[in-house]
């Protein structure tokens, strides 16, 4: 009878059972719309030929890639003064490439207007440094601006000399950016420390003596090291290749600028799983390009997580103190209780107003009076006086300590008062009871803390932006120069960097699938980190599991 | 339950106890702890009400009395534990060795460790059984593997679970039966040897045969501590100890040999109480 099934509680099984369904349909769709549009980014996908005809138009030849397909009512068309009889019309958005010649790399297509559409072998989809892809025929191969080979054989040429052209490259990145940088580090040290000395107003001879000698010596490095960079540059620029466009324009370009190439209406699915999984690791571990709409985004997921990383490491004892304060040895009275409601409202507080307290208190105040005290020689460049992962890191420790102190003295409070007599009852002070059984003991629920926070301060974005966040940095954070961790260094993050390319790229069409790409990796980052902690909690609580069961 | 009316006969056969003592004198003992006109409050309520007593050397006293007379309050003040009680305060003296030790300039920490406990339910800690016992050790700043291993051998031995624990000292306490945690809180408490081992009903949260344990245990370690010990249990208290002590409603009735008390109480309380008329 349908009175007993509402009163046996069925209901509130379906209606519960529901619920967990839905939430998991949405999180995993969330996840499969992400993943779907943003790996599929790094799909070689196939390139196109084919005519191109608007009516009061030449006929043009068009190639690239058909990126989206969206289906428009018909209306739109009429607005633009096309007559059609069908509702639906089929647009393409097609990304052509060669931005040098045309200006613009992407273009929406009516689909009736292209026509002939075909996917020949041999043309090509060249990624560079500068000016996005180029997709062409090859013409001919040069050496030196002479002729070394065209026609079908250039093919195997090409792949011979771009790979020697990509190793000299690679040398060539590493002097400037290892060697040269190293020099360029200590060089300013050694001005850095002149300066010191002009500021203490100390004259002594043998000191500025020692520092013009270092500094010749630097020099001496780094003209060797420059004539090395010239002799590579001039190996590199050895090469080119001539190619042409849709428009039977035919350029030239150095294979110096070239980062791959590739035939892909010729590459087979083994050709094609290799060549995504290529890309997949360039865009994990390769630094950006072109504005952040191409190449990787090493640094970014690298600045995300060494955060994450400080910041715990301040969050935590940080939290621990206050909660043990709060719990143990505060008298419970009006103030304690207080406290707490304050501690509860902070983790209330919108995030952009810690971006707010700590550009001003962190930066403003502290920092500058670092600058002044300890690094008076830099200035007026500021080195602790502004941004940084250091105030970064400090600003999201205060926005997720209210987290860490509520489950410290949750887990503070399960803690059975038998033990705690037990330990005192044996000559231990509070303290020491604190330190070596209770503590212990709370510590799944201290790791549980961590995790809540972690979670919370790898997808804030709005309080970074004001306190160390930069959309391109010049190095990492974290590299072999003393003292090896720059806590004063601007970083970058996932978050911002999302928000960067999807907003602020000035090319809107070739970035919106990095976001989607970088969105998943933020999420899969932050699912490492969750998991690592849970995984080290679980195991902490192994070890006082039994306890529970009393 | 058969009303006596003849006098005295006891309800416990002594004789069937196996005690050979001779009866004890308070009189021909050293005094270890002496409590002066002691009085507890809490807040308003008065638990303990001028409370006189002598506890001696080496020898087991017993508290016995009804459910809320105050014997486990008494006990928890030797060590101070009833510092840890909100609204708690006392007057009088409890004298270890001579001085006060409610004196503001004792150090409460080092008073506990000359002054052990063991609770009524076992608390071992979620550390391995080794760990422990060593606990106490670790307090006072004895790391060295070495004589940690010493004394948390002996000490398991003085508890008599050594031989049932030997092979698996890093395995965690939490996995012993209750008997074999109760001696494992035993253990700990002597390892750091104090000078009085307080006892709490020990053996109420256990079987019988991890009672008689702790009872045969409590025999040895009168040897070399003093030992005080609360128990609901008459016969526990009549097999165990030296000296017994009957508490009624905060107020101390009546202290004595426990032979001669058991057998020949001076107060009628006592009697009723042992007679098995109330409590």
């Amino acid at each position: 009878m349908n009175n007993t099934w509402w009163k046996s509680g069925e209901p509130w099984i379906w209606l519960t059972a529901s619920a967990v369904t839905v939430s998991i349909v949405i999180v995993v769709g969330l996840l499969t719309l992400i993943a779907a549009r943003g790996l599929g980014h790094f799909w070689a996908s196939s390139v196109f030929e084919g005519e191109y005809h608007v009516a009061g138009a030449e006929t043009t030849r068009l190639v690239g890639e058909i990126r989206e397909q969206v289906e428009v009512p018909a209306s739109r068309l009429h607005d633009m003064g096309r007559k059609t009889d069908e509702k639906w019309v089929t647009r393409y958005l097609v990304k052509t490439g060669n931005r040098e010649l045309v200006g613009l790399d992407f273009r929406w297509i009516v689909a009736t207007d292209l026509q002939k559409v075909h996917y020949p072998k041999d043309i090509l989809t060249i990624e560079r440094y500068e000016w996005g892809n180029f997709y062409g025929y090859l013409q001919a191969v040069k050496q030196d601006g002479e002729l070394v080979s065209s026609g079908d054989a250039a093919w195997e040429e090409l792949q011979q000399r771009l790979v020697h052209a990509l190793q000299i490259h690679g040398q060539i990145q590493k002097i400037e950016k290892n060697e040269m940088g190293r020099i360029n580090y200590a060089l300013d040290r050694l001005r850095l420390a002149e300066r010191r000395l002009e500021i203490n107003q100390d004259k002594d001879p043998e000191k500025l003596a020692k520092i013009v000698e270092q500094r010749a010596d630097y020099q001496r490095q780094f003209d060797t090291l420059r004539k090395q960079l010239t002799e590579l540059y001039q190996e590199i620029k050895r090469d080119s290749i001539t190619v042409k466009a849709m428009d039977d324009q035919e350029i030239e370009i150095d294979l110096a600028k070239i980062v791959r190439v590739y035939r892909p209406n010729s590459m087979t699915l083994l050709d094609k799983l290799q060549f995504y999984f290529v890309k997949l690791w360039e865009f994990v571990g390769d630094d950006p390009r072109e504005a952040n709409t191409e190449g990787g985004i090493f640094p970014a997921i690298f600045g995300t997580v060494l955060m994450v990383f400080i910041m715990s490491i301040f969050v935590t004892p940080f939290g621990v103190i206050a909660a043990v304060y709060l719990h143990e040895y505060a008298k419970q009275g009006f103030l304690t209780r207080t406290i707490r409601i304050a501690v509860n409202n902070l983790a209330g507080v919108p995030s952009i107003v810690y971006g707010v307290f700590g550009l001003g208190f962190f930066v403003y105040f502290v920092g500058s009076n670092i600058d002044l005290w300890f690094y008076p020689e830099a200035l007026p460049s500021p080195t602790f006086g502004t941004g940084g992962i250091l105030w970064a890191s400090l600003t999201l420790a205060i926005l997720t300590v209210p987290v860490v102190i509520v489950a410290t003295e949750e887990g503070l409070s399960r803690i059975p008062s038998s033990i705690r007599e037990g330990s005192l009852a044996l000559g231990a002070t509070k303290a020491e009871t604190l330190w070596r059984t209770v503590l212990p003991m709370a510590s799944p629920a201290i790791m549980t803390g961590l995790i809540l926070a972690i979670a919370r301060a790898a997808g804030e974005v709005a309080p970074l932006m004001l306190v160390g966040v930069v959309k391109l940095a010049p190095s990492l954070v974290l590299d072999m120069n003393y003292p090896f961790l720059h806590m004063e260094r601007k970083f970058m993050h996932l978050g911002f960097h999302i928000y960067d390319v999807g907003f602020q790229s000035p090319n809107v069409e070739a970035a919106r699938p990095l976001v989607y790409a970088t969105a998943f990796l933020l999420v899969a980052v932050i699912v490492i980190l969750n998991l690592s902690a849970i995984w080290i909690r679980n195991h902490l609580r192994e070890k006082y599991k039994a306890l529970e069961t009393t | 339950m058969t009303e006596h009316t003849a006098p005295m006969t006891h309800s416990i056969d002594f004789s069937s106890l196996g005690r050979t003592d001779s009866s004890l004198s308070l009189k021909d003992e050293k005094i270890c702890l002496e409590v002066k006109n002691f009085n507890l409050f809490y807040g308003k309520k008065q638990a303990l009400r001028d409370i006189n007593m002598q506890i001696p050397e080496k020898r087991v006293t017993a508290y016995i009395g009804p459910s809320g007379c105050g014997k486990s309050t008494l006990l928890r003040c030797f060590n101070r534990m009833n510092d840890l009680v909100d609204g708690v305060h006392t007057q009088g003296q409890i004298l270890l060795d001579g001085h006060d030790i409610f004196h503001p300039s004792v150090n409460v920490a080092e008073l506990r460790r000359r002054v052990g406990m063991v609770f009524q339910k076992p608390n071992p800690f979620p550390k391995s059984i080794y760990e422990n016992v060593a606990y106490g050790l670790r307090l006072q700043g004895i790391n060295a593997r070495r004589i940690l291993d010493d004394v948390v051998e002996s000490s398991l031995k003085g508890a008599a679970l050594w031989e049932e624990v030997k092979d698996r000292l890093h395995d965690n306490a939490l996995g012993l039966s209750g008997g074999q945690q109760q001696r494992l809180v035993i253990a700990r408490a002597i390892a750091i040897q104090p000078e009085v081992l307080l006892l709490d009903e020990p053996a109420s949260a256990l079987d019988p045969i991890s009672t008689l344990k702790i009872e045969e245990l409590i025999n040895e370690l009168k040897n070399n501590f003093t030992i005080v010990i609360v128990t609901h249990n008459m016969q526990q208290a009549a097999r165990v100890s030296d000296f017994t002590a009957f508490m009624y409603l905060g107020e101390l009735i009546e202290f004595d040999d426990t032979s001669r008390l058991f057998t020949n109480p001076s107060k009628k309380k006592t009697e009723d109480y042992i007679t098995g008329r109330y409590g």
